[in-house]
């Protein structure tokens, strides 16, 4: 943990320490994970406040965590399935943050932060498109990826990689038709997870 | 009959100026544009869902296919982000080698770009001078992965293989003469470091000769002059990078603010634009390209003298020597335990960024400790851009909204992944 992302914790402590249920050090990377229903504040003194003027939305993305860690010997459990993630960067300070926070599991639904950076556009459709995560307030939550008139959102866990419908041409309604998908799943290479120091690795 | 002032237009998805597969909804007042809606996801593959199924190695090749006019790039980014869950030191000399071929791509996707601006605007000849540039360094990349296009080069720890001492030659053909084939391999004779010097040697030349086609070009000033200005404030609001942001006027380049692997080493500069326009941006990305071939030469000095190896020792993460495969058994059992499981990459969470020739583009990787990534997100510079398409072009007219995409540096592969 270098000094420097330590002072910017710091700072994001003192302004809105209310709201961040937890400070995470990584890989030289700092994470805030913060309330879910104080998304907007959050995200505005972030942008706004000089110490931080985090000026950039670099990226919002939808993780489902339905999943993680099931097969791990650690213990990697996550409070809730759906997390929105949100990469920001501070071209005046030269700095990056990552933000984290939990959504329900039946209704994931989040403030959208359109408003803050207008940027959050696309990539909330992205994300309500790909895991069917709400944006509340996003003026126009359409589908953006996925063909018109698609069901289901593609990247949550229990979609199945071959998906649910394929589309061909049928010579004799002169048309293209949906069908339920023809061919099976398989895996090629299976998943694992080895104990730590396998193979004389220390990581 | 009523006259009609406000219609609909429909632009694409087969239209050649739509670099690929693009559908606008265009929403016109006569032939001013009032809102522009960009129906995205014609070439959606699912990459990051693919790749949540493969082994971490086996997924390189997938980021070719991102934006695939700047192949290395993206795999940069991919192999940074796992090298940095790994804690993995790369060899000096691979790290100059990334760099060098991170600029090779970069020029790559500039000219692309150049000819296809200057091809959607009108002018022809920009396009042909660009494609014969852009062959000598797809040679390049054959030569050192043999694949002009989707290399699949660089590898956890390092890349592939050191480069080639030979370069490939030109055959005798009933097409090329005795003659012909000594003139093509007139600059082929040494190796792969001699061949791309030779070309930085020419390369300024080549970029004066396009600015002689463009720059005090009245058409081309015409088409571009003030047309989709963007201020820096609204640029970072939208969430530009890259050439885009630097053309309004933000000095910000991650090579220079965020250096990775040997980019704190080089000296170059790194251009800015004034008023934020079609033309600064094209001005900004000639002047890359000059810069480009400036990095280049530096590290084509470096890896004459440096000779070392090109990819991390640990068996575990990169396979070993192919020679040593065929008698000993460790070597063996090391190369078929990679390409049957691959490796795991401890459990936690990581962004790395390149400088992009479009702009930031990043990878943020989930890893539960498994030998497969749990969450990949790409996070496409292209992406961004287009989405700032309908502001940019709103109040201009419709011919502006090709110049507008030529601006932008678009390309499908990494906008809809």
């Amino acid at each position: 943990m270098t000094n420097e992302l330590q002072s910017l914790a710091a700072i994001i402590e003192e302004s809105i320490g209310d709201a961040i249920t937890n400070v995470i050090y990584s890989t030289d990377e700092l994470t805030i994970e913060f309330k879910r229903e104080d998304t907007i504040r959050v995200c505005e003194t972030l942008h706004d406040d000089t110490r931080l003027s985090f000026e950039q939305l670099i990226d919002v993305c939808g993780v489902d965590y339905l999943s993680y860690g099931e097969e791990s010997p650690r213990d990697l459990k996550r409070p809730a399935r759906f997390a929105v993630v949100y990469h920001l960067l501070s071209i005046k300070h030269n700095r990056r943050l990552r933000l984290r926070t939990y959504l329900d599991d039946d209704f994931p639904l989040v403030s959208s932060v359109i408003d803050v950076w207008n940027s959050a556009d696309w990539y909330e459709r992205e994300a309500f498109d790909m895991f069917g995560i709400i944006f509340e307030g996003h003026p126009d939550l359409r589908r953006i990826l996925t063909d018109y008139g698609f069901i289901g959102h593609p990247f949550r866990k229990d979609f199945p990689l071959i998906g649910h419908v394929e589309m061909r041409y049928d010579t004799e309604q002169k048309r293209v038709v949906y069908q339920p998908v023809s061919i099976e799943p398989r895996i090629l290479v299976p998943r694992v997870i080895r104990e730590e120091g396998f193979g004389g690795r220390d990581s | 009959m009523a006259e009609i002032h406000n219609y609909t237009l429909n632009f694409g998805p087969q239209h050649p100026a739509a670099h690929g597969v693009l559908r606008l909804v265009l929403e016109m007042d006569g032939e001013v544009i009032e809102r522009a809606d960009p129906h995205i996801g014609l070439l959606h593959r699912a990459t990051e869902k693919l790749a949540e199924s493969k082994p971490y190695n086996q997924s390189i090749g997938y980021m070719d296919r991102l934006d695939y006019v700047s192949m290395m790039c993206n795999e940069h980014s991919y192999v940074m982000a796992m090298e940095k869950l790994l804690g993995v030191e790369v060899p000096l000399r691979a790290q100059y080698i990334r760099v060098m071929f991170d600029e090779i791509t970069r020029i790559l996707n500039h000219l692309l770009w150049l000819g296809a601006h200057a091809l959607d605007v009108g002018a022809m000849t920009v396009f042909l001078y660009a494609f014969r540039e852009r062959e000598d360094l797809m040679d390049c990349y054959e030569a050192v992965s043999g694949a002009r296009l989707h290399a699949t080069y660089y590898r956890v720890g390092g890349v592939y293989r050191d480069l080639p001492k030979a370069m490939p030659q030109y055959k005798a053909s009933k097409w090329h003469s005795k003659r012909d084939v000594e003139r093509l391999n007139s600059n082929r004779s040494g190796t792969l470091l001699d061949f791309i010097e030779d070309f930085t040697r020419r390369f300024p030349s080549c970029v004066d000769e396009y600015e002689n086609l463009l720059t005090d070009n009245r058409i081309w000033k015409q088409r571009t002059v003030n047309i989709a200005v963007v201020t820096p404030e609204r640029a970072w609001q939208l969430g530009l990078t890259g050439p885009m942001l630097r053309g309004s006027g933000v000095e910000w380049d991650l090579r220079k603010k965020q250096p990775y692997e040997v980019y704190d080493k080089m000296d170059f500069d790194i251009p800015v634009g004034v008023t934020g326009d079609c033309y600064d941006r094209y001005l900004v990305r000639i002047e890359e390209m000059r810069q480009s071939n400036r990095i280049i030469r530096q590290c084509i000095k470096w890896l004459r003298r440096n000779p070392g190896p090109v990819i991390v020792e640990d068996h575990k993460i990169a396979p070993p020597n192919r020679v040593d495969m065929k008698g000993d058994m460790e070597s063996l059992i090391h190369h078929f335990k990679l390409c049957t499981e691959g490796f795991c990459i401890p459990a936690g969470e990581a962004y790395a960024a390149v400088e992009h020739p479009k702009g930031e583009f990043g990878i943020y990787l989930v890893s539960d400790g498994a030998n497969k990534p749990y969450r990949l997100k790409i996070r496409a510079p292209g992406f961004a851009h287009l989405s700032a398409l309908n502001e940019m072009v709103r109040g201009h007219m419709l011919a502006d909204v090709v110049a507008v995409m030529g601006t932008l540096d678009i390309v499908f592969g990494e906008i809809d992944r």
